[in-house]
């Protein structure tokens, strides 16, 4: 291996170093500065004079006597099973104080691209216990879903429990499954701030849940270069789990905004052309690799299932990072910082959500057979409802119909019983879609066009005490 | 295009400059514009894209990672090209032509590795062929000289290459025969297999665009009743992401009735790509009731696949179309998203550091949308068989945004546009296409086969239903103000018949086995039942009956439930007397 005194120029998170060999895109290098310490990067564009490599670690130190050495191979992730439980930073390097890690595997952190014909269509209903998702936006094992949150919301406590509460309800399906994998959660953290961060290791602890999990921390303050290399090392970690020791795995990544900040920032180092509002012109596909990686393969028991967080600037869904985003994944969840003031918990505004893969997740044998008519009449009453509030403003109630004044009954019954859960709350379906009947129950039958008459005659309430709790309640 | 099929025409071999990203620049290359070539030790795939004295710039259809300097790049002499021939149907392939299944068992693993080739029919797979010409007959270049059957719906005419000279036969013979053997010679030598290659960015070539007068029956509502499209027409359907750009395009390639479909995923989720690898074969086709696949040649290239392979693929689709309307079939190309294709084209120009036009999308892409657009139509081929292909295009505006360069580049040319609105999708509104903002301009010279197809009086009846959605919106701004009861009685009765229209006709459930697909006369009886309530209730209204009443009768919410009736006739006659005796019995 080489070595090279021959930086030419430092400029933000890139050096530019003379060669006289041919050096591979994408090769990891070592820096040596004259204190002595190592610095890792990674070659950004390498032609046959001159290699430009971004710096994890920032370049601060870097002087032009410092000493930079190329690997020779692309970057790898260490794999193996013994690194649940464990805690690791960015770059995949452990911080808990535990044991070594012994690797069985090393793995390219790019990752090929699945083969479309290789994926198995993701339809296993994941229960999160949270209503807002299981009844009106079904997660489903192998789907990427990301929580669209803006500054100051309750995000990471979602997050948490959904991490905390997902299972698979498998053994009710009399086990024709396999023999029923083990589920696992790796938590990639991006730039959030050391008090999330402790938040979120509290709570991993609390629960226990950090045997089963992975966690990757880049902080705040750590180099923001290295953000680029910390989704790719957890997805790395992912897909080994799931497709070699058959574990189902729930990937947690937050915040993506801090993710394609930084790659911005090493876009605008490098002088290129930028897209919109600076970002670059590849973000689409840079983001596309990460939240790809999400699947399940035909033949492997495990599968991958991405719940990305991002923080939309200005709460602004037309934000590139967001609507890119929304474009790639198969959905979102959107946090709503108007029902978050009103106390919601969690905040989940269900009319913009959307989960795509949920129509072949649900039903019966699945999860009900009448899901999915409840939760469509659900939609159109909570958005009748929705929509008749702005008229309320004006005309005031006693102007509105009779049916009129139920719909605005159902859309706040909707959110003080359906929604607002509470954080530590675990409901199962069949208590999701049985709440669901009751708030459906306080619309006169008729009204109910989207649901089978089947399921109505079983389901419907005629005179429930339950339904004048609720009209009470409000 | 395989590696075997390289030519002496300027075969050649540079060395790697530079790597950047997908962007490879070579020296001592000697090349033509576009022409592909073999890059590194592991030989990827790319394609010329620019030439500056000394140094040949290239784009890589496969991940460069750990490429570098110094390696070599291999010359084919030839442009990016597709193979033609039986095997199409029933396939799934990347961008740049390679079957996906072949790949997974070339590579033994789900990953697509790199370096890997295949050719886009397999070569060796046998064909019942059966000449169509005897010997002494004279063929031209297009001419059809035998058939094979492809898949159970569809017979596969072999063509003369349109690059031949044409002359008499001299020898031609029924038998099974794989591809690349001779199956027809002629007296100057010339001879024709089963297998043809063409160049993805060059047009096949035909004696005539016409006026297309037919239309694309899409067995959905909102399409067929209000915003048709023609066989050989082009459409555009944009929307922001959740509006449900890609069940449309899905429910098109399932139930539109063209001879062929193709669909590109250029860009696209694999988890979507997946499904419909899974559905289609289990899916009839509602012509004939054979498998979907077998009229459906489907295009990957995933949203984490190679970025230059995104740029070519719409390429291969519309080559692969062309193919096919060549025989005289109908074929109809499915693009999700143009918008896609067109940042692949932002993000290679970028990397070229060209200067960019507007939002750093190149200055030509008005030019290549309008060039892919303008492949689309209705042909007189040259061998005299007439053949369409209709171009669906989904554009993905970011933010919802429909001013941005892809949505307005695209409008100036495609004469359909189904416009997507996220407020639709937010209430479960599906197929969420607006009916304000959308359009056809088709629907004049389609009309004619409607008035005879279906019912003489198609347009009438659609110019009904558009005036009192028309007159919905304008009303809905009012009741937005002071409410619907402050409302004079016919307004009310006018915005219950617009419900019907949006609830019953607009709506349509993609997912309920009957609702999918909707056959022209059903979308007819549907609307002619809404109309007769209309006509009823304001008779009834004139009458002096309160419009409370009239709202309220019971049978007519069953308008609602039209759609999910497989004996629809039945139910609509029963529900038109229905309708009509229980609101004459109010006065």
């Amino acid at each position: 291996m080489k070595e090279y005194q021959t930086i030419t120029e430092i400029s933000g998170p890139l050096v530019y170093a003379e060669v006289d060999e041919a050096i591979g895109y994408d090769e990891i290098v070592e820096i040596e500065t004259a204190q002595g310490e190592t610095l890792r990067g990674q070659v950004l564009e390498s032609s046959e004079d001159v290699v430009a490599i971004q710096v994890f670690e920032g370049t601060s130190g870097i002087d032009r006597d410092a000493s930079v050495r190329f690997l020779g191979e692309t970057m790898k992730m260490p794999v193996t099973e013994d690194l649940l439980g464990r805690v690791l930073d960015g770059s995949g390097r452990p911080i808990d104080d535990g044991p070594e890690i012994v690797p069985e595997e090393r793995q390219d952190i790019v990752g090929a691209a699945i083969n479309p014909y290789s994926r198995e269509y993701p339809e296993e209903f994941i229960e999160t216990g949270v209503s807002a998702i299981d009844g009106m936006n079904t997660l489903v094992r192998g789907q990427k879903l990301p929580i669209f949150s803006s500054s100051g919301q309750p995000h990471s406590e979602l997050a948490m429990q959904i991490a905390r509460q997902a299972s698979v309800p498998e053994e009710e399906e009399g086990g024709d499954d396999e023999e029923g994998s083990e589920f696992a959660v790796i938590f990639g953290a991006m730039g959030i701030t050391q008090e999330e961060a402790n938040e979120f290791m509290e709570d991993f602890e609390r629960t226990g849940a950090l045997e089963r999990s992975v966690v990757f921390m880049n902080l705040a303050d750590d180099p923001a270069v290295e953000r680029t290399v910390t989704p790719r090392m957890v997805l790395t970690t992912a897909e080994y789990l799931a497709f070699e020791k058959d574990y189902h795995v729930l990937v947690i990544l937050t915040d993506m905004t801090n993710y394609c900040e930084a790659l911005r920032e090493i876009g605008a180092a490098r002088e290129e052309v930028p897209g919109r509002r600076g970002y670059p012109g590849y973000m689409y596909t840079d983001l596309a690799q990460l939240y790809e990686r999400a699947g399940r393969i035909k033949g492997r028991d495990g599968s991958v299932t991405q719940i990305p967080i991002l923080t939309m600037p200005g709460d602004d869904d037309t934000h590139p990072i967001p609507d890119l985003t929304g474009y790639i994944t198969e959905g979102q969840i959107y946090v709503d910082p108007d029902l978050n003031s009103q106390g919601l918990q969690p905040p989940i505004n269900v009319l913009p959500s959307l989960s795509r893969l949920m129509d072949d997740g649900i039903g019966e044998g699945l999860t009900r057979a009448d899901h999915a008519d409840v939760k469509d009449q659900m939609f159109a009453a909570y958005a009748e409802g929705e929509d008749l509030r702005d008229l309320v403003n004006i005309v005031g109630r006693e102007a509105l119909s009779e049916l009129d004044n139920k719909y605005l009954d159902f859309a706040d019954a909707f959110e003080s019983e359906f929604i607002d859960q509470g954080f530590e709350t675990n409901r199962d379906i069949d208590e999701t879609l049985s709440i669901g009947w009751d708030l459906l129950s306080m619309l006169p039958k008729d009204a109910l066009n989207r649901i089978d008459e089947e399921f109505i005659e079983e389901h419907y309430r005629e005179d429930d005490s339950e339904r004048e709790v609720l009209e009470a309640a409000d | 295009m395989s590696k075997a099929d390289t030519t002496d025409a300027v075969e050649d071999s540079g060395v790697i400059q530079s790597v950047s990203g997908p962007v490879v620049t070579a020296r001592d290359l000697n090349a033509r514009m576009n022409d592909v070539v073999y890059v590194g030790d592991e030989g990827l795939m790319g394609e010329v894209i620019e030439i500056e004295g000394d140094l040949t710039t290239v784009q890589v259809y496969e991940e460069t990672s750990g490429v570098g300097p110094g390696e070599p790049v291999e010359n084919t002499g030839e442009p990016l090209s597709v193979d033609l021939g039986p095997g199409m149907l029933d396939a799934i392939y990347d961008g740049v032509q390679r079957p996906l299944d072949v790949l997974e068992g070339k590579m033994g693993s789900p990953y697509l590795d790199r370096g890997v080739d295949a050719p886009g029919i397999d070569l060796e797979e046998e064909w019942a062929f059966e000449p169509e010409v005897a010997e002494g007959d004279v063929v031209e270049p297009g001419d059809i000289v035998g058939v094979v059957e492809e898949t159970v719906t569809i017979d596969h005419k072999v063509m003369v290459p349109p690059d031949y000279e044409g002359g008499e036969v001299v020898a031609a013979e029924s038998g099974s025969f794989d591809v690349t053997e001779t199956v027809v010679e002629l007296d100057n030598g010339e001879e024709v297999s089963m297998h043809q290659e063409w160049p993805v960015r060059e047009a096949r070539p035909a004696n005539d665009k016409k006026t297309p007068r037919t239309p694309l029956v899409s067995g959905q509502r909102i399409l067929d009743g209000l915003f048709p499209i023609a066989k050989g027409g082009t459409a555009a359907i944009p929307g922001p992401f959740g509006s449900g750009k890609t069940v449309t395009q899905h429910q098109l390639a399932k139930y539109a009735d063209a001879d062929i479909i193709v669909y590109v995923g250029c860009g696209e989720r694999g988890n979507e790509m997946t499904e419909v690898i899974e559905d289609f074969p289990e899916l009839e086709d509602p012509a004939n009731g054979n498998p979907l696949m077998a009229r459906t040649s489907l295009i990957a290239n995933t949203s984490n696949m190679p970025v230059a392979a995104r740029e070519s693929c719409i390429y291969t689709g519309i080559t692969i179309a062309e193919y096919y309307r060549d025989m005289g079939y109908d074929v109809a190309l499915m693009a999700d998203s143009t918008s896609r294709w067109a940042e692949a084209m932002r993000e290679i120009s970028s990397r070229l550091e060209e200067m960019p036009g507007e939002e750093g999308y190149p200055a030509y892409l008005a030019a290549r949308l309008a060039q892919f657009y303008e492949r689309a139509g209705y042909f007189e081929n040259i061998n005299g068989t007439e053949g369409s292909v209709s171009a669906i295009g989904a554009v993905s505006p970011p933010g919802g945004d429909f001013s941005e360069p892809v949505t307005q580049n695209t409008l100036r040319i495609v004469k359909t546009f189904w416009a997507l609105d996220a407020d639709l999708a937010e209430r479960r509104h599906f197929p969420s296409i607006n009916w304000n903002e959308s359009y056809s301009l088709y629907k004049d010279q389609l009309d004619p086969w409607f008035e005879d197809e279906v019912a003489d009086d198609w347009a009438e009846r659609r110019q009904w239903a558009v005036d009192v959605l028309d007159e919905e919106t304008e009303l809905q701004e009012i009741v937005q103000l002071v409410g619907k009861d402050a409302l004079p009685d016919d307004q009310q009765l006018t915005l219950e018949v617009a419900r019907y229209l949006r609830e019953a006709y607009l709506q349509q459930n993609a997912f309920h086995p009957v609702d999918t697909f909707c056959p022209p006369e059903k979308t007819y009886l549907m609307l002619t039942t809404i109309q007769t309530f209309n006509d009823e209730a304001f008779d009834a209204l004139d009458a002096g009956v309160p419009v409370e009443e009239i709202i309220d009768i019971e049978s007519a919410p069953r308008i609602n439930r039209i759609g999910v009736q497989e004996d629809y006739e039945e139910y609509v006659e029963d529900l038109k007397a229905e309708i009509t005796e229980e609101l004459r019995s109010l006065y």
